[in-house]
């Protein structure tokens, strides 16, 4: 485990009864504090992952420690500084807010906190709801519920399963700010995302998990600066049929019926792009050109790359 | 120990109770009260009193323990079977608890129920017949010992079943004809010699008769094998229970 790694993972393999490996050796140190997004096509094994780190499914092999506690062993430990916000509505709809939110605090061992709860709640929107029965309430409103619920026992860490599935644009923003707020109190926090954009939005790290492997994980930033790809777009005054062959060696594709040459090339890491001398040798090669413009590949890009490349098939 | 998680899962099944009173309190006494009606006033009226306690008044622990069983089992097996249903137990199952937390919470809850039940059921029987307790510290044993053992039950079945129709089979197609054929309105000694010897094989028959002896000193078999039978009952509960949450039978993959 490295020095401020709240939760280390080694190799973790979870093989289901049926013979579906959901995991496969998996390695994964999550530091204190950051926000890490778990970025991976339906079935990759990002709920499988969370679930086990929670207890709620058992490993095949390998070693959960939170905090430095085993997640088997020392189970208590484990599982009372964490907060888990399931993927699913799953609320007993008969219960009130307030006293759903209080049940969820005392499973984790934590004495009542009426004030508390009253905040938690307040905080994140449910002041008037919080004497509603939950079948009152709308898909947005339960998935605030689930959150107050899962931190109702004021975790340090935080798991948050899909936390933006089938919400509203309005609420996803909120549900952004609400993990910014809890990132700044130093609650960890590791999401599971089809949303390519939230990952970019808020995550400090982005791993990508295909398959039941973890891919890579990579700082967020370092990731789109070593797998991202700028693309440059140079208009040209007339069309052309084919590309000049002092311009072959770019690598040059023609675009909009040959208006438009498009130039692919790594951003960052201080490398020499190319771009000088390509815009002057197509000045050389008598093209004249309209106008230039540069496109970055997302986040998401990058992520269907990943999972597409054969080697991770 | 984590006490706190025992107390909400407690309270939160006792609300659960509150929440539909008629259903979970008002349904067995009544019930209980036909019973009365029927084999009490009507048809043990032309019944002569068996070993020297009239109709009646024999077949109150025969009642009860119809109800104590019945109620037991379905309150339990509900009580787990329903979070499991909607989903809501990922919320126990990822909580600091230990399986024996989660079973004093509710199979607590379930048994409490059952006693409330049961003196409810008792106090109905009172205004109904003239009633006596020889034992009262056995009558309190056997009582607690079988709200607590069969509750266990219930939460097994509970566990065990994945939807509804399961969850009522052992309870009704088991547990129920069990009771019946258990001596609940009868003397053991009343059947023929065959039958009372099959009937030696019904374990409801050995709660029935210790039950029955803490009231009127009358029973079908020894009150110590009474006894040993709710608590071996007890003990392979609680064995089972214990293998299911070893092995996470039924709750995690």
């Amino acid at each position: 485990m490295t020095s401020d790694a709240i939760i280390s993972i080694r190799n973790l393999s979870k093989t289901y009864e049926n013979g579906h490996q959901a995991l496969k050796s998996v390695e994964l140190d999550v530091q204190r504090g950051e926000i890490l997004a778990l970025l991976g096509p339906n079935g990759a094994g990002k709920t499988t992952l969370i679930s086990t780190i929670c207890g709620l499914v058992r490993p095949s092999t390998g070693t959960i420690t939170v905090d430095g506690f085993d997640t088997i062993k020392q189970f208590r430990k484990t599982r009372e500084i964490i907060g888990l916000v399931p993927q699913e509505l799953t609320l007993s709809v008969f219960d009130k807010v307030r006293d759903t939110v209080a049940f969820s605090r005392g499973l984790f061992g934590k004495p009542p906190a009426p004030a508390y709860i009253d905040k938690l709640l307040d905080d994140l929107s449910l002041h008037d709801k919080k004497d509603a029965m939950l079948m009152t309430l709308s898909g947005g409103m339960k998935r605030r519920v689930l959150i107050a619920k899962a931190l109702s026992h004021e975790p340090s860490i935080l798991f948050l399963d899909e936390p933006t599935a089938g919400v509203d644009v309005e609420l996803r923003k909120d549900m952004w700010k609400l993990v910014d707020g809890l990132r700044q109190s130093g609650v960890t926090i590791i999401l599971t995302t089809h949303y390519i954009e939230e990952a970019e939005e808020i995550a400090d790290r982005v791993g990508v998990i295909n398959n039941g492997e973890l891919l890579l994980v990579e700082e967020k930033r370092t990731l789109m600066q070593k797998l991202g790809k700028k693309r440059l777009m140079v208009e040209l005054a007339e069309s052309v049929t084919t590309i000049p062959a002092s311009l072959q060696k770019y690598g040059l594709s023609l675009e909009m019926d040959g208006r438009t040459l498009v130039y692919t090339y790594r951003a960052g890491e201080g490398k020499p792009t190319g771009i000088t001398r390509l815009l002057s040798d197509i000045s050389e090669s008598g093209l004249h050109l309209q106008d230039v413009k540069t496109t970055e590949s997302s986040l998401e890009d990058i992520f269907v790359d990943l999972v597409r490349s054969p080697e991770h098939q | 120990m984590n006490i706190q998680a025992i107390r909400v899962i407690f309270l939160n099944e006792m609300r659960r109770t509150r929440n539909s009173i008629l259903q979970s309190v008002a349904s067995p006494v009544i019930s209980t009260a036909l019973y009365f009606i029927v084999f009490g006033a009507a048809i043990g009226s032309r019944i002569q009193s068996i070993e020297g306690v009239s109709y009646g008044v024999f077949i109150v622990p025969g009642l009860m323990m119809l109800s104590l069983l019945t109620q037991s089992i379905s309150n339990a097996a509900f009580g787990i079977f329903f979070p499991k249903f909607n989903g809501t137990i990922y919320e126990v199952m990822s909580a600091p608890i230990s399986f024996v937390e989660i079973v004093i919470g509710y199979v607590g809850a379930s048994a409490t129920k059952s006693l409330i039940i049961g003196t409810i059921i008792l106090i109905t029987a009172s205004f109904f017949v003239d009633l006596r307790i020889e034992h009262p510290i056995w009558m309190v044993t056997f009582f607690v010992l079988t709200c607590i053992s069969f509750s266990l039950f219930g939460f097994i079945i509970g566990l065990w079943a994945d939807n509804f129709e399961k969850l009522q089979l052992i309870p009704l197609l088991i547990i129920t004809p069990l009771v019946f054929l258990g001596g609940s309105f009868y003397s053991v000694d009343m059947l023929p010699a065959f039958w009372q010897k099959v009937t030696l094989f019904n374990p409801v028959l050995y709660l029935i008769s210790g039950f029955r002896w803490s009231f009127f000193e009358v029973s079908d078999v020894s009150v110590g094998l009474s006894l040993a039978m709710i608590l071996s009952f007890l003990a392979a509960c609680m064995t089972l229970v214990w293998f299911m949450f070893k092995t996470g039978y039924k709750l995690r993959s």
